[in-house]
């Protein structure tokens, strides 16, 4: 094992090598650092192109200049490493990575997370469901959205995701038709995924149809858009909900105990809302996700108390729906500081934003500036994520094919186990596989290419440094920005292979 | 075969695991006898180009969507013309124009009880009056050569270098192989952005060639892949024993037989172009004004979106309607060439075959 991650580090290191090399004489042909001085008419114009010259070292040639660039980032290895300073802003380029970076970590983070979840779940939903009109529509939809140029997509968000929806909520009235259209296409769908007899697809559409016309109804009659908040019942019922999910997705709903305790976490949470409420006072991110592993802790807890033969699957279980509570919980939270976010004066009720990652000098508790931070992820985030869950489904969809029409299945299957067991614990799992192999490499291409939705919504991530160094004809910006995405990129890739062998036992890396 | 099932869009998405699995051979799913059976005679006495223009012609979505795009293509060809060819619109993309509408609004009207008229400005016009319809079928017209000139040389590039590295193996391989590597550890918006900064203020021509150096590397591990695997089989030694040379194994023998992934991919590829392109204009590294590409436009006239629409929409609509085609025709083409694929009848179809063997 270790002899393949050197092995696979080391080959890596020559990619990189040569990829870096690759761009430098890529960007020294391309850029011409004198560019702006030559064209400008400076009466001191020779004094400022030799100073250029002789700061840049331009009179060297590429492959040495390149070659003592990577000898300056080497020194990183004895602690006196530099990439170099921005012609542009005088800054080193460390500084400016150490602030890009974050920025685009947190906007890629978002997105892959909710593409995953997306991807997967209508990848496997079309996949059960192969040649049903469900599954011709959402390939329409899938390729549809594969062809969406990102810029084109990120303009009509900025119009209707944001000016206008700001616009609706200063006076929040869903029309009815709204109310019905929208539930009349949540039936349909729920009835196309159902599946099986006309009579179950029919029922399962009314009752979707009835239940997000309900919400709808209730938004809009509480006022809900503009002061939101779910309150404890609200909090458990949604709670309820994910507990009778998680159990029929996890062991069957018929196994009364595993569902018992995923409820009896749920009643847990409950009792804990009000305590909670005061501990979010002092709230920050890693009280945040303490009390998260907390509530899973909880979960299995309350899973092992319930005990039978079977007790794992009960904590599994509940632990697994005290994490989703939690989020109920959390959210219910945020949406108690929105009335006081939507008046404040650099809001003033337009939440939504279209630029940058947060409203300078906001100020206000970490539930305020959460808000924030939310307000201003929603529109890049769904422009990444519609662009990027496309690819996700069809892979899902294949994969799971594949693994339907494996013999195993069909053991599965000839010895009596129901549908759900089948699909849920030897399909799925098998049909993830080649997917999380996917996933780390994805990440770092999205990293590196998010340049779009960054320059659009004006996030100071690694692409607008990209552009901007490029645009200014700064090479070490260009290098920085080039060193991190490639390095991620290369590093993706053997942790893609690790993943892959530690998931499939029929891949064995030590030949 | 590879255990990872195919990707249906990301080639390049799939990782390298040459180096872990080197001879790992997952059992498929043999289908059994009897299934194959049935299978054989569905295709019996058809040659594989016959199977595969069925398979494809089954595609209604393909089919539809080679429809769409050869009337675009037509379209776009012949309506402004191209270079000294003229065409047969009566506007020309660089000229100004009086303002047909007030606020250069679209003459384009479509309504049940008089049909569909055409106007003056079908697609509007902007501030200074130039003709949207002109501008955006020259947008097109570019963005058209500059996917075509990427698909055929990106291609051609991708299967040189994957033949070479599959056929040859060893040292060659291994170069080869590091090199693409390389390439793919630069994201394609990067080295397309530099390439674009290069050759500045570019012809779709230079545009399309600077940017097929960008786009080969998936299409590079595909070949080889199927190379390698098509090389050890049994024709390919009886071509060597009668004597034939590398290349003509190469291009006589092994090519005709790796040609559905290579159609496929270059499809794929495509639509990846024009995508690639129109972001590439949009950010100001592609095609300059006063040239046109559908990129360009987009980016030209997003601020007049809430007073102008149509100048937004236009090119947008055409970018998507030309690479969503693209992705069906190259989906069609995938299940063509895939020989796992088999028709399963929907339950209504086996209900209704029940039915009439009943009666």
């Amino acid at each position: 094992m270790l002899s393949f991650i050197a092995r696979r580090a080391a080959v890596g290191l020559i990619v990189l090598f040569g990829a870096t090399f690759i761009v430098f004489m890529m960007v020294t042909l391309a850029v011409d650092p004198l560019a702006e001085i030559k064209a400008s008419s400076a009466p001191n114009k020779q004094f400022l192109i030799e100073r250029t010259t002789a700061n840049l070292d331009l009179d060297t040639p590429p492959v040495l200049r390149y070659f003592k660039w990577l000898g300056r980032l080497a020194g990183y290895l004895w602690g006196n490493g530099t990439f170099g300073v921005s012609i542009l802003t005088n800054q080193t380029v460390a500084s400016q990575l150490a602030v890009a970076v974050p920025t685009t970590v947190k906007l890629v983070f978002a997105s892959v997370i909710i593409a995953i979840l997306l991807g997967v779940t209508v990848g496997i939903t079309t996949a059960l469901r192969q040649y049903s009109a469900f599954d011709y529509l959402t390939t329409f939809f899938t390729f549809l959205f594969y062809s969406l140029p990102a810029f084109w997509v990120a303009v009509l968000l900025k119009e209707f995701g944001a000016i206008r929806f700001n616009n609706f909520l200063a006076h929040p009235k869903l029309p009815v038709a709204v109310v019905v259209g929208v539930g009349a296409a949540a039936g349909v769908v729920a009835a196309m995924v159902a599946g099986g007899r006309a009579r179950t697809r029919l029922t399962v559409g009314v009752i979707a149809f009835a239940a997000v016309t309900a919400v709808m109804v209730y938004v809009d009659a509480a006022n809900f858009l503009l002061e939101p908040g779910l309150g404890v019942v609200g909090v458990g019922l949604t709670g309820a909900g994910a507990a009778v999910v998680v159990t029929a997705l996890s062991s069957g709903l018929g196994n009364r105990r595993v569902l018992y305790a995923a409820l009896s976490t749920v009643g847990v949470g409950v009792i804990l809302y009000y305590p909670l409420q005061f501990v979010f006072q002092v709230a920050s991110w890693p009280v945040i996700l303490g009390l998260w592993v907390v509530a899973a802790a909880v979960g299995v807890g309350v899973g092992l108390a319930w005990g039978g033969p079977d007790r794992r699957v009960s904590a599994r279980t509940a632990a697994l729906t005290a994490v989703i509570m939690s989020l109920f919980v959390f959210a219910d939270r945020l949406m108690k500081a929105w009335p006081a976010y939507l008046s404040s004066p650099r809001v003033r009720g337009r939440p939504i934003s279209t630029l940058g990652a947060v409203t300078p000098e906001l100020g206000g508790t970490f539930w305020f500036s959460t808000t924030d931070v939310l307000t201003h992820l929603v529109l890049p985030t769904t422009a990444l994520v519609l662009i990027t869950f496309a690819s996700y489904t069809r892979y899902t969809r294949s994969s799971m094919l594949e693994v339907m029409n494996a013999d195993y299945i069909r053991t599965a299957r000839a010895k009596g186990l129901n549908e759900r067991t089948v699909v849920v614990r030897h399909a799925f799992r098998n049909a993830l596989i080649p997917l999380a192999t996917v996933i780390p490499i994805d990440i770092a291409m999205v990293f590196g290419g998010a340049i779009i939705t960054e320059r659009i919504f004006s996030w100071r991530g690694m692409g607008t440094m990209f552009i901007e160094a490029l645009r200014g004809n700064d090479i070490y910006g260009v290098m920085g920005y080039f060193v991190v995405t490639a390095a991620l990129a290369i590093a993706a890739n053997i942790v893609a292979d690790l993943i892959y062998a530690g998931l499939d036992p029929r891949i064995r890396v030590n030949e | 075969m590879s255990p990872i099932p195919p990707s249906d869009r990301q080639p390049d998405a799939i990782p390298d695991l040459s180096g872990a699995i080197a001879d790992i051979d997952t059992v498929t799913g043999t289908a059994g006898a009897g299934e194959n059976a049935i299978e054989l005679k569905a295709s019996e006495g058809l040659s594989q180009g016959q199977i595969v223009r069925r398979r494809f012609l089954r595609h209604r979505g393909a089919i539809a969507a080679m429809v769409v795009l050869g009337a675009l293509v037509i379209l776009i060809t012949t309506s402004i013309g191209w270079g000294p060819i003229p065409g047969w619109w009566k506007h020309s993309y660089s000229a100004t124009y009086p303002i047909a509408i007030p606020g250069g609004r679209p003459t384009l009207e479509i309504s049940l009880s008089e049909g569909i008229h055409f106007g003056e400005h079908p697609f509007g016009q902007d501030t200074v009056g130039h003709d949207m319809f002109a501008m955006t079928m020259r947008g097109a017209q570019q963005s058209l050569t500059v996917m075509f000139l990427i698909g055929l040389l990106a291609t051609a590039i991708g299967v040189l270098v994957g033949a070479t590295a599959g056929f040859f193996r060893g040292r060659t391989d291994t170069l080869l192989m590091r090199f693409t590597d390389m390439m793919i550890a630069i994201p394609v918006m990067v080295i397309g952005m530099v390439l674009g900064h290069w050759v500045n203020g570019a012809s779709a021509v230079t545009l399309g060639l600077a940017l097929a150096f960008v786009e080969w590397m998936a299409m590079s591990r595909l070949v080889r892949a199927e190379f390698l695997s098509l090389r050890e089989r049994e024709f390919v030694d009886a071509a060597r024993v009668a004597g034939a040379s590398s290349a003509r194994i190469i291009v006589k023998h092994i090519l005709p037989n790796a040609v559905g992934v290579i159609i496929v991919n270059a499809t794929l590829l495509m639509s990846a172009a024009i995508l690639l392109e129109t972001a590439l204009s949009y950010l100001g590294f592609g095609i300059h004004f006063p040239d046109i590409s559908l990129g360009n436009l987009v980016s030209e006239y997003q601020s007049a979106f809430t007073q102008r629409p149509w100048l937004f929409w236009w090119p947008g609509f055409f970018i998507i309607v030309i690479a969503l085609s693209v992705n069906f025709i190259g989906d069609g083409l995938r299940d063509a060439f895939d020989p796992r694929q088999r028709r399963i009848p929907s339950k209504r179809k086996m209900a209704r075959a029940a039915r009439k063997a009943a009666r």
